[in-house]
Parts: C-alpha cells; sequence; structure tokens
C-alpha cells in the first residue's frame, strides 16, 4: 500500500484513468500479533465525551468501596456489565472562584475547558475535545463528530473558540448520510476509483483560499481571529477531499452500515432519547472503526435535562427542584428513575464501543471515552463531586475497574490525566482553583 | 470577544439630547478600534455570518423556490434578545464548513441540471443559464463569464472584482475540460463562489461621507445588504444593487424610493416572519414536543401549523391590516388552518385564512395563540413561570434574574399540601423569600394564562378547581388573560421593545447602555405615527443611524465636553 502515494493517485486521475486496487483479505490488515495495521501502522488512538444532565444522588450513587471490585449502588448498578471497562471518579470538586454559579453550566464548562464561566450568556472557549483533536484529529475525515440525543442541535458540548460552535448532528438519519452517504469512502472496497469533481473542487478551493488569504492581510485583529478559523476550516475541507483522493487504509473493524431510512420518533420521552442514543451510537462506533474520525462527543441530555417520563408530568429537570426528597428513602425517586436511565444508556454507549472487534481487542480498547455530568446534586446545584467516569485502555495505557475518590481534589485532574495519557505536552490545565498538574497516578498503567 | 460590529454610539447625540430645541436626529455608530482597512478609503467595521435562512431564501430568490437544500446550519447564539445579533461574532468551524460545502454542491448541481424528459422535470440549466455553450462537452469562456459575472454580483452582493470572475471562469474552463462537461464546470465554480468568505459573510464597509468632513458612512453596497437583510432576509436583488451602483442609494431620495419599493414587495413577509420568529424565540420549536400521553392531539404538525399561525398573523395584522402593533396583544384575529381549527374548535376553510374569535371567547392575542402558550411551558403541563418569563424577557425587553443557585421547591409537592391548582402550587415561590424576588414578576403574569393547558388548549379547572386567572402587570390589574393582553397593549415598554429589537436585528449588534436615547427616538416616531411597522422600519432605515459612522475615539482622547459634542452633533444634523 506504501507505494500507492497519493501523488500516483492524482498523476492517475490527471491522465484521465481510473486507479483501480486490489485489496487483500480482512485477516491481512493486522500484523500477526492483531495490535497493529499491517503496514506497521498501530491501530488508531481515539477520545470521546459522554454527558448526561442533572448529576446524582449520592447516597444511591456512590460507591462505599473504592479501587478495584467496588461495589455498584442502585443509582449504578446498570453498569454491572461494563464495569471492568471503567473507572468511576467521585469527590472531585469544580471551583467558581469569583465567578457566579451559573447553575448548571459551571460544572460541565469547567470539566471541559478548565475555566469556570464568567456568564451565562459567555460560550466556554477551546473544549477539552477540540484540544486533543489538534493532536489526533488532523488525519481523519472529520477532525470531530458530535451528537446528540436529545433531537436538539442547541445541545452542544464542543467549541473551538467562544465564537464557533461545533454542531451536533441531532437527526440519525441526518447523522447516517454525514458520516456514510455519498462523500464516504469504504476503506476495505475491493475497488478504489477517485472521483474527478473531488480534484476540480480542490482546485476550486484553492481560489477562495486565496481570496480568504487576502482578507486576512487587511484584517484588524478581532476581525482576523474569526478569518484565520474560515482559512483554517477551508484547509480543513481540503485536507478532506485529499483524503478522497488517496485510496484509505483498510480498516479491518469497519463494516457496510445500512441505510438509515426511518427517522425515531420526535421527541423528549426517555425511551425516545435513548433510542436515539443508542442508533446515534451505533453509527459513531462504526465512524470510529473506519477511520472517519478519531474525537467524538455525544450528549445523552443537555444540562438541564427535559427528558420527561410518560405518565409524570415533570421533566427531568423540574423534577430535581421540585420532587419531594423521600424520608425514608432519603433520596428523589423520580429523579433517580430518570439518572437510571441516563446510567443505563452510558452503559449501553460502552458496551457497543467494546462490541466492535478491532485488532486483538475492542474499539474501546482503543479508546478513551470521558464522562461527566454537569452537576452534582442538580436539587442546589451543586459544584462539589460531579461524578465522571472514563472508559477504555487507551490503548493499554489505563487501568480500568476503578472507583477513585478524589477528597476534593479539582475535577480538572481527570481531563489534564487523560490528555497527558493521550500525548499531549501540557504542563498544566486549567485556571484559578481549577488548574491542575498532577494526573490521577491510579489510574496509569 | 469584544464585537467588531458597528454599534450605534450615541455619545455625542445623548449629550445634545438634553438641550437640543428640535427632535433630535437619531445617534450615528462609532467605527471599533482595531478595524480592518479595506482600502485607503472603505474600512470594514463588521461581519455577520449568513443565517441558514438568508441562505435558503437568497438561494431560492436567485435560483427559484424549487431548489431544495438540506443546510443544517449551526444555531446562532442568542445575544441581546437575538439570534441575528450572535451572527456578528459567529465563527465558522470545520465542521460548519463542511455544511457549507454540502450546501452549494447542492445548489450548484441542481442550478445546472438539464432534467429529466421522461420524469417531466424541467432543465433548469435552460432557465437559470443565460447562453448556451458553443459545445456542451468543452469550456466556453464567453458563456461562463456570462453566468459566473452576473451571479457573483449577485452572492459578493457588489460588482465582483475583475480578477476573482476571471479566476472563477478559469476555473469552470478546467472542471469543464477535465470532466468533458461545460455545466459541470459551471457548478464547480460555483460552488467555490459559495464558499467565499465575502459571500458567507456580510461584510459591513465603510467609505468617507461626503456630507461630513472627516467622517465615515456605510458604502452603497453595505446599506443595501443591511436594507435587504432586514427587509427580505435574504441578499440584494438586482433592483437594489443597481441602485446601489448608480449612486442612488448615497442620496436621501434615492434611499427614500428604494426602500419604499423593498417595503411594498412580497418579500417583506419573509423578513418580517424572520425577525418576529427570532425576536419570539421561536427557534426552540425546532425540537419541541408535548408528552402524547398529557396532550394526545398535540403532534409534531399541531406544533410546526401553531408557528406558523403566529408569523402568519402577525403579519397580516402589522403588515397586511398596517394595524397598531400593540393590536397584536388584543386582536381577536388570527390566521387558521384546517389542522388547527380541530385544535382551536372553530370551523375552517382550507389553506390559511382569517379567524375573527367571537367577544366571549377566551382566546385573545398573540398570547393566547396556541404557540406563545406551548413553547412557553412543559412537555406535560403548563408553566406560569415560563409565560411570564417570556412575556417579560420577549415582548418587554426586561431581564428576569435566573433563579438563586441554592433552592429548594419540593413545598410544590408536598403530598400533604392542599395545592390544586398551579396559583396553589406557586404561592410557594411568592412567599419564599429566597424565590419571590423574580416570582412575583414572573407568576402573576404567567397565571393568568392558567386556563390554557401546556398545550395551549381551554381549561376551566385545574383538578375541579376553578382558575384564577386575575393578576396585576407593573401596577394594571386584570381579571383574566384577555385583560393581560390589554394591560401588555398598554405597558410602555411594549412599542420600546419592538425599537429596540428591530434596531438590534438591523445593525446586527446588541445596543449599548448608552444608546437608549436613540430607541427613544426611534420610539416616539413610532407613536407618533401610531405604531405602524412599516413606519418604524422606515424610520430606522432611514436614519443616519443606520447608515453613518462616528468618528472612533483617538486612544488617548479625552472625553467631549458637551458643547463640543453638541457641536458635532448639530454640525450631522445639518
Amino acid at each position: 500500500m506504501k507505494n500507492l502515494s497519493r501523488r500516483r493517485v492524482l498523476r492517475g486521475i490527471l491522465n484521465g484513468t481510473a486507479v483501480n486496487v486490489s485489496l487483500p483479505l480482512l485477516n491481512l490488515f493486522l500484523n500477526g500479533n492483531g495490535n497493529a495495521m499491517a503496514n506497521g501502522e498501530s491501530i488508531p488512538l481515539r477520545f470521546g465525551t459522554w454527558i448526561w444532565g442533572l448529576g446524582m444522588n449520592d447516597v444511591i450513587f456512590t460507591p462505599k468501596k473504592t479501587g478495584a471490585n467496588f461495589d455498584l449502588p442502585e443509582e449504578i448498578a446498570s453498569l454491572a456489565p461494563v464495569q471492568k471497562h471503567i473507572n468511576l471518579f467521585t469527590r472531585f470538586n469544580t471551583y467558581k472562584d469569583a465567578a457566579p454559579l451559573m447553575c448548571h453550566h459551571t460544572g460541565w464548562v469547567i470539566l471541559r475547558t478548565g475555566m469556570a464561566p464568567s456568564l451565562q450568556q459567555v460560550r466556554p472557549g477551546e473544549t477539552i475535545d477540540v484540544t486533543v483533536a489538534k493532536k489526533i484529529g488532523s488525519t481523519t475525515r472529520f477532525p470531530i463528530i458530535s451528537a446528540t440525543a436529545t433531537g436538539d442541535v442547541r445541545h452542544s458540548y464542543s467549541y473551538e473558540s467562544e465564537n464557533s460552535v461545533n454542531a451536533p448532528e441531532f437527526s440519525p438519519v441526518g447523522f447516517y448520510r454525514n458520516l456514510f452517504g455519498p462523500d464516504y469512502q469504504d476503506p476495505n472496497a475491493a475497488e478504489f476509483k477517485p472521483d474527478t469533481n473531488v480534484m476540480v473542487r480542490k482546485s476550486v478551493l484553492s481560489g477562495v483560499l486565496d481570496e480568504t488569504k487576502s482578507l486576512q492581510r487587511a484584517a484588524g485583529a478581532e476581525d482576523r481571529a474569526r478569518l484565520d478559523e474560515y482559512f483554517s476550516s477551508l484547509r480543513d475541507l481540503e485536507r478532506q477531499f485529499d483524503l478522497q483522493l488517496t485510496k484509505p487504509e483498510p480498516r479491518a473493524a469497519c463494516r457496510r452500515v445500512d441505510e438509515l431510512k426511518g427517522e425515531p420518533s420526535a421527541g423528549i420521552d426517555t425511551t425516545q432519547v435513548a433510542q436515539r442514543h443508542k442508533v446515534m451510537t451505533q453509527l459513531m462506533a462504526m465512524a470510529l472503526a473506519c477511520d472517519q474520525t478519531r474525537v467524538f462527543n455525544m450528549s445523552y441530555a443537555g444540562e438541564t435535562a427535559a427528558t420527561t417520563k410518560a405518565g409524570y408530568d415533570k421533566p427531568h429537570h423540574t423534577a430535581t427542584h421540585e420532587e419531594v426528597t423521600d424520608p425514608v428513602l432519603g433520596y428523589q425517586p423520580e429523579v433517580s428513575w430518570f439518572t437510571r436511565r441516563a446510567m443505563e444508556s452510558w452503559a449501553e454507549f460502552v458496551t457497543i464501543l467494546a462490541s466492535v472487534k478491532e485488532g486483538d481487542g475492542t474499539l474501546l480498547d482503543h479508546s478513551l471515552v470521558y464522562a461527566m455530568s454537569d452537576i452534582s446534586y442538580a436539587k442546589i446545584h451543586s459544584l462539589d463531586n460531579i461524578p465522571m467516569f472514563t472508559a477504555g485502555t487507551a490503548g493499554g495505557r489505563l487501568k480500568t475497574g476503578l472507583h477513585i475518590q478524589g477528597s476534593g481534589d479539582p475535577g480538572t485532574r481527570l481531563g489534564y490525566t487523560l490528555m497527558k495519557v493521550l500525548g499531549l505536552d501540557i504542563p498544566s490545565w486549567g485556571t484559578l482553583s481549577n488548574t491542575t498538574s498532577k494526573e490521577i497516578s491510579e489510574i496509569l498503567v | 470577544m469584544k464585537s467588531t460590529y458597528f454599534t450605534p454610539v450615541a455619545v455625542f447625540a445623548i449629550l445634545s439630547l438634553a438641550s437640543c430645541r428640535a427632535p433630535p436626529p437619531p445617534a450615528a455608530g462609532a467605527a471599533v478600534k482595531g478595524a480592518a482597512v479595506a482600502t485607503d478609503q472603505t474600512t470594514v467595521i463588521g461581519r455577520r455570518l449568513i443565517t441558514e435562512e438568508q441562505y435558503l431564501n437568497t438561494v431560492a430568490h436567485m435560483f427559484g423556490p424549487d431548489i431544495e437544500v438540506i443546510a443544517q446550519f449551526a444555531p446562532m447564539q442568542r445575544t441581546d434578545g437575538l439570534l441575528s445579533v450572535g451572527a456578528a461574532q459567529a465563527g465558522v468551524p470545520s465542521g460548519q464548513m463542511v455544511k457549507f460545502q454540502r450546501a452549494a454542491r447542492q445548489v450548484a448541481a441542481q442550478v445546472v441540471s438539464s432534467g429529466n424528459v421522461a420524469l417531466r422535470i424541467p432543465s433548469r440549466q435552460d432557465a437559470l443559464i443565460p447562453c448556451k455553450p458553443a459545445d456542451a462537452t468543452k469550456a466556453d469562456d464567453a458563456c461562463a463569464r456570462m453566468f459566473l459575472g452576473d451571479t457573483a454580483r449577485l452572492l459578493y452582493r457588489r460588482p465582483a472584482p475583475e480578477g476573482r470572475v476571471n479566476q472563477l471562469v478559469a476555473e469552470a474552463a478546467k472542471a469543464a475540460t477535465l470532466s468533458h462537461n461545460f455545466y459541470t464546470g459551471l457548478a464547480m465554480a460555483l460552488e467555490g463562489m459559495l464558499l467565499s468568505p465575502d459571500v458567507l459573510f456580510i461584510t459591513d464597509r465603510t467609505e468617507p461621507d461626503p456630507e461630513r468632513t472627516g467622517q465615515q458612512r456605510l458604502d452603497s453596497y453595505s446599506y443595501a445588504s443591511r436594507l435587504s437583510l432586514l427587509l427580505w432576509n435574504a441578499f440584494p436583488d438586482d433592483r437594489v444593487l443597481k441602485a446601489a451602483e448608480s449612486g442612488e442609494l448615497s442620496t436621501a431620495k434615492g434611499r427614500k424610493r428604494v426602500v419604499e419599493m423593498m417595503l411594498a414587495s412580497p418579500r417583506l413577509e419573509e423578513g418580517m416572519r424572520a425577525f418576529f420568529d427570532d425576536m419570539l424565540a421561536f427557534d426552540s420549536f425546532a425540537s419541541l414536543s408535548k408528552d402524547p400521553a398529557a396532550y394526545p392531539g398535540e403532534t409534531g404538525l399541531t406544533l410546526t401549523a401553531a408557528r406558523e399561525q403566529t408569523l402568519r398573523t402577525i403579519y397580516y395584522l402589522l403588515v397586511t391590516k398596517n394595524l397598531d402593533y400593540r393590536d397584536l396583544f388584543t386582536s381577536r384575529t388570527m390566521l387558521m388552518s384546517p389542522v388547527l381549527g380541530t385544535v382551536y374548535g372553530v370551523p375552517t376553510a382550507p389553506g390559511w385564512q382569517p379567524y375573527t374569535f367571537r367577544q366571549d371567547s377566551p382566546r385573545v392575542g398573540l398570547l393566547t395563540q396556541i404557540s406563545f402558550l406551548a413553547v412557553n411551558a412543559h412537555p406535560a403541563r403548563s408553566s406560569a413561570t415560563r409565560r411570564g418569563k417570556a412575556l417579560r424577557e420577549l415582548l418587554l425587553c426586561q431581564h428576569v434574574p435566573l433563579p438563586p443557585p441554592n433552592i429548594d421547591f419540593s413545598a410544590l409537592e408536598d403530598p400533604k399540601s392542599p395545592a390544586k391548582t398551579a396559583r396553589d402550587r406557586l404561592t410557594v415561590h411568592r412567599t419564599n423569600p429566597v424565590c419571590a424576588g423574580c416570582h412575583r414578576i414572573t407568576d402573576p403574569i404567567g397565571l393568568a394564562l392558567e386556563n390554557f393547558d401546556g398545550a395551549g388548549q381551554y381549561r376551566a379547572t385545574e383538578k375541579g378547581v376553578a382558575i384564577d386567572t386575575s393578576g396585576t402587570l407593573d401596577g394594571q390589574n386584570f381579571g383574566d388573560a384577555a385583560g393581560l393582553g390589554q394591560a401588555l397593549h398598554d405597558h410602555p415598554s411594549l412599542p420600546s421593545c419592538l425599537v429596540r429589537r428591530a434596531y438590534g436585528y438591523a445593525v446586527g449588534a446588541p445596543l449599548k447602555e448608552d444608546e437608549t436615547q436613540l430607541v427613544d427616538h426611534f420610539t416616539n416616531q413610532f407613536a407618533a405615527g401610531g405604531y405602524r411597522l412599516r413606519d418604524l422600519l422606515q424610520t430606522i432605515v432611514l436614519s443616519p443611524a443606520f447608515y453613518q459612522v462616528a468618528p472612533t475615539p483617538p486612544e488617548n482622547a479625552k472625553p467631549a465636553t458637551s458643547k463640543e459634542a453638541n457641536a458635532q452633533t448639530q454640525s450631522r444634523a445639518e
């Protein structure tokens, strides 16, 4: 495959001939040990995030035992099948310092950017997925893919900057179309025929790049930042065109995805959200297996989740504030019902990634997923003890199956640890009280 | 990030207002520090990212309404009450660029499509390309130039630089040669054009103002774009661009003629629908759903129709009938469709027709339309708090503070509580000192709408208890939803809020604290004309504030004295 350089492909196109490539059988895609591609390239490392809204009920969520083989209280009992794949982090805090507490906004912004937001209206700066994508996401078709199970395009937790949101896919059919529609190149296809139109598109794009450059030259500082981003996005598009002109490396874990024809019913009933979440996770997993992206975000519910339960008149968020704490149980039973559904979907997310065989392990083994909520105890918007998880070993770099307690340490320690594991050269992460340069060593191999 | 957008700063005008004899001229805007110098004579003072609707409208105007585009652009950040103001800061991350590229591809492919005789699909290339190539399998620069030059002028909203057109023609030729298809070449060049930053960002450029020595105004093309985005929610058409090219838009008389022409255009409906959709925060409809167990009759179809009803009613009453803006909240007339007729329980005719409710009907004004009631409620129940908050923030431009972080509403659901109605339950909010500060300003308003459930359907009782809809709005008492509509009609902030939103929407920038005098000026004009929407639009777009730019104060300049400011304002007024 190495001999089929991009230059050769392009030369073939320019000479008016299609390049047809015979491919080896799937079982020859990997090396003898099954831990690397046959061409010597290692199986790619992926990073993802997963978020659910409205935290948890500490008394039935937090295990009594730390370390391995931790107990699974009733609110997270559904995690039993995936316990060996995950780590749970409790008793880590987020600190707003002098900034106001903006209820459901502050916590997730800190955990994903390291900084407390100063205003509800101000979008976060660069989120952790974007930071990671700069390191590991530059060679795939999509630097990042994001999806939300709520059906609401406004539910995004991925920001390039405060002015640039990475809007999530909110429709499973739309998600399918964008991932596996006409622009998709099956890496395992027997025949590779570059599209002449893509070559032309690339050429046309150079004119747009020139136009943008001339605007950049004349721009003031603030204007230039937006034009710089525009230029960078054009470059990403150009790179996508290059990828389409190049025979993709075969991917043993990649399978054909049947076309999605029917949209799951609209609505935010928990069953509808769970169904949308499952379908979109399946699509996301195959996009990863087919190396369409290496960075991904899934939101199960928005920060002020309006998810509903059939026959109960309060959406999840309203219930957190209005439901009476049961004096016998010691928690809000309806609120816990919603949290349990979220945990079921989290378990399903992990299961789906773990079900994709890849090399000598699974897609999950070559991934690192960072999951968090926006809040700890939603009734009072507590920023202390926001629950977090990881899933996957990042190619054997992380231990799993552990419950780690932070004793009030900044929750940013986890994000920092994960970025270090992924190879980012950063001395510290976060600002003010959320600053950390201390990895969570207990999970490091 | 500080906006680089043109924000009319009224410092000179404000200082002059206190002592002015005659009604003051609207304030002029200040250029932003650090703004780009486009040429020796012109300055770029802002860029707005095109919205999805503007893109689709422009495509429909240029190439026909039957062009189908799945765009799904990223939503803007609501800023100062408007998504459109967020467009002034929005960037284009790579995911959004991919969506622009996909949209461009869809548009270009359809523009050059040859149709299908067997399926009776007409050829768009015959209708949209103004010439025929000598040989459709080869490049034809002359024909390509004709199409690309005309198209570039409309998409760039100004004469496209000759170099750029030459480049597009060359790209079309290259693509035609590679594909052996002239039309494929055109499509590729059009795709590229639709990715241009000067197309997707609507740029405000200024030029020296000949009437104010040393100061700047929007150039005619930027003025044309601002006009068109406000009034039509699309790019300017050939007529408006011609007025810019001829210099007509540089004169007061010319501006008036063009504005009147645009206000008379049927495209005004698209513009006003977009504005009110934004102002009423109807973007929430995109993901709105109701619990089918609680409201089995409220389907996605109903909700879509409800949004449509309000937008059509607004246009019908305020533009077609030219009524007082405030009457929107007291009128018993709404546009009605068969889908909604079954929900409202009234007879309907096919299509959308005006329907006037009887005098004894509880349906009076916009607040009692299903759209407002349903979008500001929970999936399975009403919400007096959300409705009250929406009324305050969307219609009166008042700010309702966020709830305090440490709150406990569980008394609302105390099983021992005798509370039956929302009013009973919300007493907790209004008597708890932590909550009362905010809930006293939202709940009494929202409770007036409790005769309408979370789906906007009428009910006289809740859990068998008659609903008390009495309340007060900033000192004006009322007994029911109709009374609330009247109280809102009479509220002094109702028209000024519309003015504030319309002006922010028009210039694509949030208003600043020191611009209240400008809003007051427009509001006075609005009142003098009987609160007619067309008049307000005309006042705004013909005001100097809409096209003039105040000088940027030097970095270390001392603030102007009142005398100096008055003198400068007076000179601009003259």
